[in-house]
């Protein structure tokens, strides 16, 4: 386990050393001049040099990547150009309510997936199972902002159960706060969770053909007792394989539902960034997304490893 | 990929792949009706229009410029098309280019391609838009652009993984005995046997291509005013959702058929060119 896990540290530093460079490189160094693009295609070319100077744009590109590198490790991302106020600050503030949102829809679509899919596979090719998998091939084309929008429609405007949008603080109270974050959970969750029943369900059914389901059922053991003690565990490599795609795609759709929802979370501050040319702000925002990805795919990696230990063997 | 008269008898016995084609075909006869008719100009405003009910004359009714919404409908599934066939080329051009390079090299160029592969993964296509958009401004060229980088890695990894065990294959030594080179072999023999599993790859990422550019628009970040898109037609109706709710229902209905018939599509034919994955579904 050690060697295992010291390759696949090794792998995690290098990916978050490769998307920083990227990040960097694609911000700050191909536009040609960030400053320019700061105060827009009017400023007079003293003010910008200005500018560029006042910012440490002057300085050799690989001054600057260390200068941001250095200080991404010790917590000082510098100062946003919009908001003038350090970035850490405002990105920990808005990571209070994206964290707990993309946690409660993936809570949400690891519920919903399972129940389903493994609903679906106990009753194969019967009218359970293609009623769900319908449902679920549905559920995976309907984009999540658009879901997002029928649900203010319905519980929102329809039946004024929740507010359209917005989010009560939670200094409001904990139960409040969750409460704001229902509606954008659930439209975030209903999609993933649609792809992954899909295969929880066919990974259900693959294990069910094997040899030793078959033996442990000879042996006496009940259905449900099989399908728990046997082939769940079994069945939850390809899942959680997935799981850790999803993160990703769950993290990129916040952007979208923070905004469908008007929830000042970390997506919300990207797009408000951008808006106001605040490339400090979109770079290290990018950054930590890009890096909470590669995290969960390593955590992924190594849970993979201790469910189904022929991965690790393999890998050593 | 045969098109023998047995492969369109199995094609028109598979109900999900008929369901998907028959929503894949409309959304290209709707975008190539487009072309030539729309009920209304998609551009013109008639602010005496505006927000008319579904009727006679306006059959899905109209926006808050009194534009008709099924004149959008339909220039906007001509914009999902371009947006999918492009980044899906891009995808498909370069993400196949690579994997056969990996599969041909193999060592330490695979390791490289491969690599980079499992890095472009960190980026979603979000997410790269947005950086995008941050340096180059918003825009249909750079939305399309983030989605295409987005999909090489996929066609990547697909074809590497065909392309190998094509490679390991007695005809591929064969052609190796007869003196035939690496690039030779991949045109020539690897390359059309794994043409069906990039056919039926390349149609589940231009579903996820009309998703993800839909949501671009839907921020104001992909195809720009006046330009129809659905994903800006959901955006503006969100606005009105307590005086005219249903313009937040047509257009995300069209993006859902959209991406549920290529979907359908996409199942059916790896089923239909595959029969092995059909017997284990």
């Amino acid at each position: 386990m050690g060697l295992f896990l010291f390759k696949r540290l090794g792998t995690l530093l290098a990916t978050l050393l490769g998307a920083s460079v990227v990040i960097f490189l694609v911000l700050e160094i191909l536009p040609g001049n960030a400053a320019q693009i700061l105060m827009g295609p009017d400023a007079s070319p003293e003010a910008v040099q200005a500018l560029a100077v006042k910012l440490g744009l002057d300085l050799p590109p690989l001054t600057r990547y260390w200068q941001w590198v250095s200080g991404l490790l010790v917590g000082d991302l510098g100062i946003s150009y919009s908001y003038s106020t350090p970035v850490l600050e405002l990105v920990l503030e808005r990571l209070s309510l994206t964290v707990p949102l993309a946690l409660m829809a993936m809570a949400l679509t690891t519920v919903l997936a399972l129940v389903t899919g493994i609903y679906a596979a106990s009753q194969h090719n019967r009218t359970g199972d293609v009623g769900t998998m319908a449902l679920a091939q549905i559920g995976i084309a309907v984009p999540n902002f658009w879901f997002a929008i029928l649900l203010i429609l319905f519980f929102s405007v329809q039946l004024q159960w929740f507010s359209a949008g917005g989010f009560a603080g939670w200094d409001e109270g904990v139960v409040q706060g969750f409460k704001s974050l229902l509606l954008p959970a659930i439209s975030l969750a209903v999609v993933q969770a649609a792809i992954l029943a899909r295969i929880t369900r066919s990974a259900v059914l693959e294990v069910l053909r094997e040899d030793f389901v078959r033996t442990a059922r000879a042996k006496g053991l009940s259905r449900r007792a099989t399908l728990w003690g046997h082939v769940l565990r079994n069945a939850l490599i390809p899942v959680i394989t997935v799981m850790g795609l999803q993160f990703a795609n769950l993290l990129a759709g916040t952007i979208v539902v923070e905004n469908v929802f008007y929830l000042p979370g970390l997506g919300r501050l990207i797009f408000q960034a951008i808006s106001n040319r605040d490339l400090i702000v979109v770079r290290n925002c990018v950054m930590l997304l890009a890096a909470m990805v590669i995290v969960v795919n390593f955590v992924v990696d190594v849970l993979y490893a201790v469910i189904d230990p022929r991965v690790k063997a393999s890998d050593i | 990929m045969s098109q023998s008269p047995s492969f369109m008898a199995r094609a028109l016995g598979h109900r999900s792949f008929v369901i998907g084609a028959t929503l894949t075909l409309l959304l290209l006869g709707a975008a190539a009706l487009s072309l030539v008719w729309t009920p209304w100009s998609p551009y013109e405003i008639d602010m005496a229009a505006k927000l008319q009910m579904p009727g006679a004359e306006h059959w899905l009714g109209t926006d808050p410029f009194g534009r008709d919404v099924t004149s959008l409908l339909l220039v906007g599934a001509r914009n999902s098309i371009l947006v999918g066939v492009i980044a899906v080329g891009i995808g498909l051009t370069v993400g196949t280019a690579l994997g056969l390079l990996a599969a041909a090299r193999r060592g330490w160029v695979e390791e490289l391609i491969m690599r980079l592969a499992d890095f472009t993964f960190a980026f979603p296509a979000i997410l790269s838009a947005i950086m995008m958009t941050a340096v180059f401004g918003a825009g249909i060229v750079n939305s399309i652009t983030a989605i295409g980088i987005f999909n090489i890695p996929t066609f990547a990894r697909i074809t590497r993984a065909s392309a190998n065990a094509i490679w390991s294959r007695e005809f591929v030594l064969a052609a190796r005995a007869c003196g035939k080179g690496p690039w030779r072999i991949t045109i020539e023999h690897v390359l059309p046997n794994i043409l069906s599993a990039l056919i039926v790859q390349a149609t589940i990422q231009f579903a996820l291509a009309i998703l993800a550019e839909a949501a671009l628009s839907y921020l104001g970040l992909g195809t720009q005013p006046p330009q129809p898109s659905w994903g800006r037609m959901l955006a503006e109706a969100q606005t009105l959702l307590f005086q005219a709710p249903l313009l937040a229902v047509f257009p995300g209905i069209a993006i859902a058929m959209a991406v549920l018939g290529l979907n359908l599509a996409g199942d059916g034919l790896r089923d239909l060119l595959d029969p092995r994955l059909a017997r284990k579904r």
